[in-house]
């Protein structure tokens, strides 16, 4: 009869240290990938000078929403703190878009391979950084799940782990909220 | 796979006499045959990814071209909403539209698509294809319909062998009583083969089904999928260089599908993928868009006979 009782004590534990692991693993990929989205967003400070200065010559009458671009840049750049980080990198993913708008109605700029290859580049950096925000999130929603649904909540309890949090752009009419992403150690 | 089992099989029953009551009790052929079989399937697993890459004549990306570096664009971005590490890209310069994935695990995976769906699809679609590739790899499919041979094989040895120990046993017995319930019995196993089969090519509809579903969890986006797909059927172009064994990977089925397409009951259980209308209705439900609706009239520029199914 005890080598049932050991067997079960045996199973239990074993239970008890996969659903550890799978937790700890969770937030292990998910501060890689909060790392991950800075790395992109590094590519598009690169980028943007290019842009500029090639479509400058042919887009006279945008020189405002130009300067906006390069303004946006610096603010980014310069940005401390996740919140104002976070905003400043949607400011400037919004002047970018009014330039691509902008970039129709001018057919010679169209017809430049170097404006195609850099327009390309800039698509894509802006869509790798949605990626590795929604991965990001994707990464939260189910260390998130792991911790509430039972039975691994008490494990997750047991061993204190707090949720994650969500990447959020604060909107310009709501109240940021303090975005703390502070992972225990 | 099962080709050598049978050919172990019969060599064991001919030339050893294995499962007559004169012959060795121990099947040799059948054992070593179903020894080689087994690695020859996992080698063609392991490195299989390769030896199909250079079977369809795949290229790498040429980053002068402007679509080649739109496709590696593509790919690292897909990579990224999949959580995979990025696979090689290769290109085959061939006009049938098509794409598909290889690799046994996602550090070891290979994406090739062909140059006539890069001229085909705009990026939004190609992202789509890509996507429903990425997750090919991401959901180890590779992996999956090799089990699934594996298992095939299985049934195949194990049918045979019932099949001839009845034959042996009849030789025994003269029991007319028992011969009404041995004929529906003996006519399941000369069948098992034949629905094991069927059960896998069912197995590989369901995997597209799931790409196609996880592909929209990593581009969020089911309408650009559906218009590709769209875009493919009307293109209706074989890809010469596929073969049966590697047909399961591509994301439209590489064959010959008949110009007034009936969705014939018997050709649908043994395709590979499923009807192609049917995954496209499927991505317009997920987009939310009702058929019927003027909505789904408005998006989709033609709507193929459904299958209701």
């Amino acid at each position: 009869m005890t080598w049932v009782f050991w067997g079960i004590i045996l199973v239990f534990a074993g239970w008890v240290i996969w659903t550890y692991n799978g937790l700890v693993a969770l937030k292990n990929q998910l501060q890689n990938a909060w790392k991950q989205i800075d790395v992109q967003l590094k590519r598009r400070y690169d980028l943007i000078p290019n842009l500029v200065e090639t479509v400058k010559g042919y887009m006279k009458h945008e020189q405002d929403t130009l300067q906006k671009v390069v303004d946006a840049r610096s603010k980014a750049m310069a940005s401390t703190g996740i919140k104002e980080s976070a905003e400043a990198e949607s400011a400037l993913s919004q002047s970018l878009g009014k330039i691509f708008l902008l970039m129709e109605n001018y057919p010679e700029l169209k017809a430049n391979q170097n404006v195609l290859q850099l327009q390309e580049e800039l698509t894509t950096t802006e869509n790798q950084i949605a990626f590795s925000r929604q991965y990001y999130n994707d990464l939260v929603m189910r260390f998130n799940m792991k911790q509430e649904v039972f039975p691994s909540n008490m494990i997750a309890s047991f061993f204190r782990f707090q949720p994650g949090e969500f990447f959020d752009v604060a909107d310009a009419e709501k109240i940021a909220p303090r975005v703390n992403l502070t992972l225990p150690a | 796979m099962i080709f050598f089992l049978l050919v172990g099989l019969s060599v064991d029953f001919v030339y050893f006499g294995a499962f007559t009551p004169g012959g060795p009790r121990f099947p040799i052929a059948t054992v070593s045959a179903l020894m080689f079989a087994l690695t020859l399937t996992l080698t063609a697993f392991g490195f299989g990814g390769n030896l199909i890459l250079g079977a369809v004549g795949a290229e790498g990306l040429d980053i002068k071209i402007p679509e080649h570096r739109e496709l590696h664009n593509v790919v690292t971005e897909m990579a990224l909403a999949s959580g995979c590490p990025m696979p090689k890209v290769h290109v085959v310069y061939d006009p049938a539209p098509n794409a598909f994935a290889t690799g046994r695990d996602e550090k070891s995976s290979a994406i090739c698509v062909t140059t006539g769906l890069l001229a085909l699809l705009d990026r939004e679609e190609t992202q789509g294809v890509v996507a429903h590739e990425m997750a090919h790899i991401k959901n180890r499919d590779t992996l999956v319909m090799m089990l699934v041979s594996v298992l095939l094989g299985g049934v195949a040895l194990l049918s045979d062998w019932a099949q001839r120990s009845f034959l042996r046993s009849r030789h025994g017995r003269r029991d007319g009583g028992n011969l009404i319930l041995v004929i529906p019995a003996l006519l399941l196993i000369m069948l098992s083969p034949l629905i094991s089969r069927m059960l896998a090519m069912a197995v590989s509809r369901q995997r597209e089904y799931l790409a196609d579903a996880t592909a929209v969890e990593f581009t969020r986006n089911p309408l650009a999928l559906a218009k590709g797909l769209e875009k493919l059927r009307d293109a209706n172009m074989p890809f010469q260089k596929a073969s049966r064994g590697t047909a399961h990977l591509f994301i439209v089925s590489p064959f010959h599908r008949g110009v007034d397409e009936r969705d014939g009951k018997l050709a649908d259980l043994l395709g590979t993928h499923p009807p192609i209308n049917r995954r496209i209705l499927l991505l317009y439900q997920m987009a939310g868009l009702r058929p019927g609706s003027q909505e789904f009239r408005d998006s989709s520029a033609q709507t193929a006979p459904l299958a209701a199914r």
